[in-house]
């Protein structure tokens, strides 16, 4: 092996960090490869809500009329405060990295802890949501029932949004609107207590100093990962809550 | 045949290098908690060989059964379930990991000059995955299968069946992430790791086949992944996406599905066509002919095959436009696959070729793909479509692409690396006898198929009328050879782990960076990370380091 291939020698680098995996030159190159790693993740879960959307747009365009209708059912006000908190929780993740980034570990606990107490806010708003479609049979399925959309004026929402009564084949076509509804925002809320049990694990690593000391890989990704969570909420508001409310 | 560019170092002295990967650390934990791409990669071999023999088994039931025109020996729902199991395990448990998850595993980081894939752990974890969505699989099928194909078609598999769709289900949606991570860690090692002097057209073609691929697994599964889940959540709480009566719509579905399961067949096969570039260079001693055409082909066809999905549905009612795009998408596909194989057969223009082992089941992958691809053709013009599909001319179709192409190549790849990997040789001459007897086997087995599909013997049949029984006869017999043919590599490669002989580190004398290491590797392969500073497939760059290492080790 006397020249070629031309060799470097790794005794000269300098004294590794800990968290330096072995299979690495350098630290830039594992926050590098890591980043990157955790964007193409992102990317496969872009297509699988992707799925989702495309059936989403399919529908929406053949029953537009249920499609309304449907919304109509949505709670704005919870809706509305439930983007709210989610941005909020968005701020605060973007604190925790920016904490993280400049080693101040009361700082990064702390915004970690609000992200997950505004995560929990959020699915428990959600749950109350849920509820109320319980409650009014407008799950998918053995038990979906029809009678806020053929007699709009024994259902509160639909009376206050003006609602009028829809012809059978219409009417039964919002069940298509409830299925999109809980498998988006189902699969959304699944990704959210994800999300929550992650941070539950971070706060407690945080605590014991970890992330401060210069690396802050995880946090990096992790904040990725609960941003993207939020953006799939802001499509998901505008186009469940707000189908026939534009001006 | 006389002829052989094999040069192993003499027997007599010759030691397989006491510290190597597989000798580091000992103890079953020390294997089941590895972080390192070349012990996950046998890891893989393992359990793939393993699913394959199951899938092959169910596969010998179904030509068993279609010996006789009578569903005599076993029951028609029973037939159902079998070609389904079949289907499922060698789809997803075999052909899709096969060649990447166990030679691209091992060999990627080798042939870029890095210690490892980037993620080191994610690897392991996509192997657990793998196994734990197989072994879900296995459960389904001993506590009563499923049969509703291996493509779950709607509305059958959510309201007709009362079969484990829902666990089958889940196996395959575990086994996808398995496949998302693997397709992942590539993508970014190969753009995060490669050693310095390693461009991108330095690559060796092995690796731009296998970053198309990935490009497919990581935006393709999830698809499917949502597609499983509306079908899991159609079959259990009633949500009406793909439900008719609801004002749902199955052919969305069939859109969804598709979406994936047709790149998912050129997951099942840039791989193997990587593995083709590097035997077809090294035995013939030339660089590839066109590196560049060929790399790109592999990136067309995994950029052209995301567009071809419709034409799996050319009779479920999709437009007659629609029917046009797709038919014409279709026969564009096939150029990027023309150029390699028009590529392979430049560089053995002339080229000095030799017949060992890997070149036989490469000569058998080029012939067996070219007609797989061919009819692939036929079978994109909407009026021959409408004709043969759902006929024997389809089975006889995918399986010269996947089991004439992709396994050929696995063959082929596994033979080629097989002294890299273990460090000893395979015998030569058996192994060529089982080369020889699987090309056969494969050609008794399916090409009467083709015939059986155009005059009309529709697929998914346990009975047919008694003028198809002389060629199915031969299909059954064929498939007898075939299988004698798969299970003698198994016996040879077992035995040559104790006896075969000392290959040396570069056995074929071979380009790559993987040859130029001691084998089996180290566990972080190389001693001080390389530096590339010549092309890819440069024999003469092999020529003269070749002839200064005399030089030093004389003086």
């Amino acid at each position: 092996m006397s020249d070629s291939p031309a060799i470097v020698h790794e005794a000269d680098h300098h004294e590794h960090p800990a968290y330096l995996r072995h299979h690495f030159e350098s630290v830039e190159q594992q926050a590098d490869t890591t980043n990157f790693a955790m964007w193409l993740f992102l990317l496969t879960e872009v297509m699988f809500f992707g799925g989702l959307f495309t059936a989403y747009l399919i529908y929406r365009n053949w029953y537009y009329q249920a499609f309304v209708a449907g919304s109509h059912q949505l709670s704005i006000l919870w809706g509305t405060l439930n983007t709210g908190v989610l941005i909020s929780s968005s701020f605060t993740m973007a604190m925790g990295v920016w904490c993280a980034e400049t080693r101040r570990r009361q700082g990064l606990v702390l915004s970690l802890v609000i992200t997950f107490v505004l995560g929990l806010v959020f699915l428990g708003i959600k749950s109350i949501e849920y509820s109320e479609k319980i409650e009014k049979h407008h799950v998918p399925g053995f038990h979906y029932s029809l009678q806020s959309f053929l007699d709009p004026d024994s259902d509160e929402a639909a009376k206050a949004a003006g609602d009028k009564p829809l012809p059978l084949d219409v009417a039964r076509h919002t069940e298509v609107y409830f299925s999109l509804y809980f498998a988006m925002t189902g699969m959304h809320a699944l990704h959210m207590i994800i999300g929550i049990a992650i941070l539950g694990y971070m706060i407690f690593r945080a605590q014991a100093g970890a992330y401060t000391t210069g690396h802050v890989t995880f946090v990096e990704n992790f904040g990725l990962y609960w941003h993207f969570v939020d953006i799939i909420w802001i499509f998901l508001f505008p186009l469940l809550y707000l189908i026939s409310r534009h001006a | 045949m006389s002829s052989t560019i094999v040069s192993l170092p003499d027997q007599s002295t010759a030691r397989i290098p006491k510290v190597n990967y597989l000798t580091k650390e000992n103890g079953l934990l020390s294997w089941l908690l590895t972080g390192d791409h070349k012990r996950i990669a046998i890891l893989y071999l393992i359990s793939i060989t393993f699913f394959f023999f199951i899938g092959g088994a169910l596969a010998g039931l179904i030509r068993l059964e279609l010996l006789t025109p009578q569903a005599d020996l076993m029951a028609t729902d029973t037939y159902n379930k079998v070609f389904t199991m079949h289907g499922v395990i060698m789809i997803f448990f075999f052909l899709v990991p096969s060649v990447p998850a166990t030679l691209g595993n091992f060999l990627i980081p080798l042939m870029i000059g890095a210690k490892d894939l980037a993620l080191p752990k994610i690897n392991l974890l996509s192997w657990y995955l793998y196994l734990a969505g197989g072994t879900l699989a296995l459960y389904t099928m001993m506590t009563g299968g499923v049969d509703t194909g291996w493509t779950f078609t709607t509305p059958l598999s959510t309201h007709y069946l009362n079969t484990n769709v829902l666990t089958t289900g889940l196996a395959v949606f575990i086994a996808g992430f398995s496949s998302i991570f693997t397709g992942l860690n590539f993508i970014v090692t190969i753009h995060k790791m490669r050693c310095p002097g390693m461009t991108w057209f330095r690559l060796p073609l092995f690796v731009w086949a296998h970053y198309a691929a990935s490009i497919l697994m990581v935006l393709g599964t999830p698809v499917l992944a949502i597609a499983i889940v509306l079908v899991a959540l159609e079959r259990t709480i009633g949500i009406g996406v793909f439900d008719p009566t609801k004002g749902g719509d199955p052919l969305l579905f069939q859109h969804l599905f598709w979406f994936y399961s047709h790149p998912a067949v050129y997951i099942m096969i840039l791989p193997g066509m990587g593995v083709i570039s590097e035997t077809i260079s090294t035995f013939s001693r030339k660089r590839v002919f066109g590196y560049t055409a060929v790399a790109f082909s592999s990136v067309a066809i995994a950029v052209f095959g995301f567009f071809v999905w419709a034409h799996h549905m050319f009779i479920m009612g999709i437009s007659n436009y629609a029917m046009l795009v797709f038919s014409l998408l279709t026969m564009l596909v096939a150029v990027p696959s023309a150029i390699k194989i028009f590529n392979w057969t430049f560089t053995l223009y002339k080229g000095s070729i030799t017949f060992e082992t890997p070149m036989l089941y490469s000569f058998g992958f080029m012939g067996l793909f070219t007609i797989g691809g061919l009819t692939g053709v036929f079978l994109g013009t909407s009026g021959t479509d409408i004709h043969l599909t759902e006929t024997y001319f389809i089975v006889a179709h995918f399986h010269f692409v996947m089991v004439g192409g992709m396994l050929m190549a696995f063959l082929a790849g596994i033979h080629f690396w097989w002294p890299k990997m273990t460090g000893r040789m395979y015998p030569e001459k058996i192994s060529q006898l089982a080369a020889v007897v699987t090309f056969i086997g494969f050609n008794f087995t399916f090409f009467p198929q083709f015939i059986l599909g155009t005059l009309g013997m529709p697929r998914r049949y346990a009975a047919y009328p008694p003028e198809f029984q002389i060629l199915n006869v031969f299909s059954t017999a064929g498939a007898s050879i075939l299988g004698v043919g798969y299970l003698l590599p198994v016996i040879y490669l077992v035995w040559s782990l104790k006896y075969g002989e000392i290959a040396g580190s570069n056995p074929w004398q071979a380009t790559g960076l993987e040859w130029q290491i001691q084998s089996p590797p180290l566990t972080e392969n190389f001693v001080v990370t390389p530096i590339m500073d010549h092309e890819a497939y440069d024999y003469d760059w092999l020529e003269k380091k070749k002839e200064k290492e005399v030089v030093t080790s004389v003086g």
